[in-house]
């Protein structure tokens, strides 16, 4: 069972309270990009085997979208955090650098 | 290979049943080979089976991590039929279930078909119309189904309550020809076939990466070392992501956990398959008497092979109204597997950016029905470049907005 707590709200809870919203930290491509661009921002998603960014939604509290960074291989989470970022804050990078070794940061924008 | 026949059972019987060899070898893998498969599930094995078969190559080996058929194809609830909405799907999901049919001679393997049928039932007039509108379509494609009204539901299965406390069931969409086969034999029968063209199964042997030469693929790397090809077919359902990663391609692809249970042994009570898509559970009855049972995937991404706890409750319940004598049977085991979702909801045959590796995933929570046509047109594509079955499915055509929509037709996971 998977459980977050909402940094919106400060509330512990388990995956029913919440809803998974996908991919975080998404690059917006919109009209007047190329078809390339359009298609990767739509469909091409990362499906990673471990570390993942993904938006959440507190949909059964207090229904703000926050940030989770978890593990999809043990549903370990390294923490939630506010939406209003563009990268995960230093702390839990830093979590996640230590507890899984070797792993490769990505670009974010 | 020494044929399955009455005539063998019966000498068998004379001396012990000391002379059955084993269904496949298990060799060391060689430095090259014309075709890897990476993945050994029930798609990977029929895809090699009809490489040989249909395209007389043979110098293949097909790579799997565990051992064989562990994956979805050992994980699923066996739920055979072939009425979608769009024709691509008509064509790829009849084709197989017609290859079904006859699979057990096929292959001297029995795969214990049963055709026993399959109600999927509609709950709110907009399900109504909606399988309405598939059995017209059927129709047209040449796949025989009905819309059948709730009184005959109830004919065909007694255990069922038709004014439930949420829903009523208000008809069905039948297809006759639909039902069940046993998971384990698809996936056992295609890897002793294909170990007697000489095919090498190679188990325990975890694919790490994919090499390449100018956008060419040269090989891959294992646990057991580095093994060359010409060509790479990549047939490991919620691992596709993963391996694309290896090669340097994405998918439209997310990975999620997809649960099923089985109840302990009754006496027989239903002889077809029900699915309750807008209370989201179906079930069937297993040979051995167990109810099996399944219902939707967990929400989030996942490649932990175990669901959430809260959708055993959700299956439960529907499936306790819809079915009022569940309500007293104990489960035995319940267990999850890793499916590939795609967003249109229909699979991907397909070449993809790198020049000899194709790719064959999304079948998501439905393909095991589909395990023979995949196979039969995917092999078509490694050996030809094209294939109708296939084309339809290749991974350009979400860039390209020619979505095929069987959201719908594929409601409830199964
Ligand atoms: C609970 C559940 C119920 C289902 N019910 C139904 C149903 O009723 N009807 C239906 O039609 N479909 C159903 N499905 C879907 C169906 O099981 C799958 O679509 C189908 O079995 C996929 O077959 P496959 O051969 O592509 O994948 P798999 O059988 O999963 O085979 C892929 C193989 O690739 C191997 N692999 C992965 N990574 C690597 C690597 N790096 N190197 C080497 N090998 C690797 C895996 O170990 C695995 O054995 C269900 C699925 C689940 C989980
Ligand atoms: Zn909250």
């Amino acid at each position: 069972m998977l459980i977050l707590d909402c940094p919106c709200c400060g509330v512990r809870g388990e995956e029913t309270e919440f809803h998974s919203g996908g991919e975080a930290h998404l690059k917006r491509f919109g009209p007047g990009s190329s078809d390339d661009d359009f298609h990767g921002y739509l469909f091409e998603k990362v499906n990673p085997k471990g570390v993942h960014f993904e938006r959440w939604r507190h949909v059964n509290g207090c229904g703000k979208w926050f940030h989770a960074a978890r593990c999809t291989m043990t549903l370990e989470v390294f923490g939630t955090y506010s939406a209003q970022t563009l990268e995960p804050p230093q702390e839990i990078k830093d979590k996640i650098t230590a507890k899984r070794p070797g792993w490769s940061w990505r670009e974010f924008s | 290979m020494k044929r399955y026949s009455a005539f063998a059972v019966a000498r068998e019987a004379l001396r012990y049943h000391m002379g059955w060899e084993r269904a496949w070898a298990s060799p060391e893998p060689k430095k090259k080979y014309d075709v890897i498969i990476v993945g050994a599930g029930g798609h990977g094995l029929a895809t090699a089976y009809y490489l040989g078969k249909n395209f007389g190559i043979t110098n293949v080996a097909i790579l799997e991590k565990g051992w064989l058929g562990g994956g979805n194809t050992g994980r699923n609830t066996t739920i055979i039929r072939s009425n979608y909405l769009q024709d691509p799907s008509a064509a790829i999901y009849e084709k197989s279930r017609s290859l079904y049919e006859t699979l057990s001679q096929d292959l001297n393997y029995n795969v214990m078909y049963s055709p026993r049928g399959v109600i999927m039932l509609a709950q709110t007039e907009h399900e109504v119309r909606g399988y309405k509108r598939t059995a017209h379509a059927n129709a047209l494609q040449g796949v025989s189904t009905e819309f059948i009204s709730p009184q005959r539901v109830k004919e065909i299965v007694p255990i069922i309550n038709l004014d439930g406390p949420r829903y009523p069931v208000l008809g069905g969409l039948w297809q006759a020809r639909a039902g069940t086969a046993r998971h384990d034999a698809v996936a056992w029968g295609f890897a002793r076939a294909c170990s007697a063209m000489g095919m090498d199964i190679i188990q325990k042997c975890e694919v790490t990466g994919v090499s390449r030469d100018g956008g060419k693929v040269t090989g891959v790397t294992t646990n057991r070392g580095d093994i060359a090809c010409d060509k790479l077919g990549i047939v490991v359902a919620g691992n596709s992501g993963h391996l694309a990663d290896m090669a340097g391609f994405r998918l439209p692809i997310e990975s999620v956990s997809l649960q099923a249970l089985v109840s302990e042994p009754i006496k027989p009570c239903m002889d077809c398959v029900v699915m309750a898509n807008t209370v989201h559970g179906y079930m069937s009855q297993s040979d051995k008497g167990e109810m099996v049972i399944g219902g939707g995937t967990d929400g989030f991404n996942s490649y932990t092979q175990r669901g959430s706890f809260h959708h055993i409750e959700e299956t439960v319940r529907a499936l306790v109204e819809t079915f009022p004598m569940v309500a007293r049977l104990k489960m035995l085991r319940q267990w999850g597997g890793i499916v590939d979702i795609t967003g249109d909801r229909s699979p991907i045959l397909s070449k993809t950016p790198v020049d000899g590796v194709f790719i064959n995933s999304g079948w998501g929570t439905g393909g095991f029905k589909a395990t023979p046509g995949s196979g039969w047109g995917f092999a078509e594509l490694i050996a030809k470049g094209h294939s109708p079955l296939c084309d339809e499915f290749s991974l350009t055509r979400f860039k390209e907005g020619r979505f095929i929509d069987e959201s719908v037709a594929a409601g409830v996971a199964h």
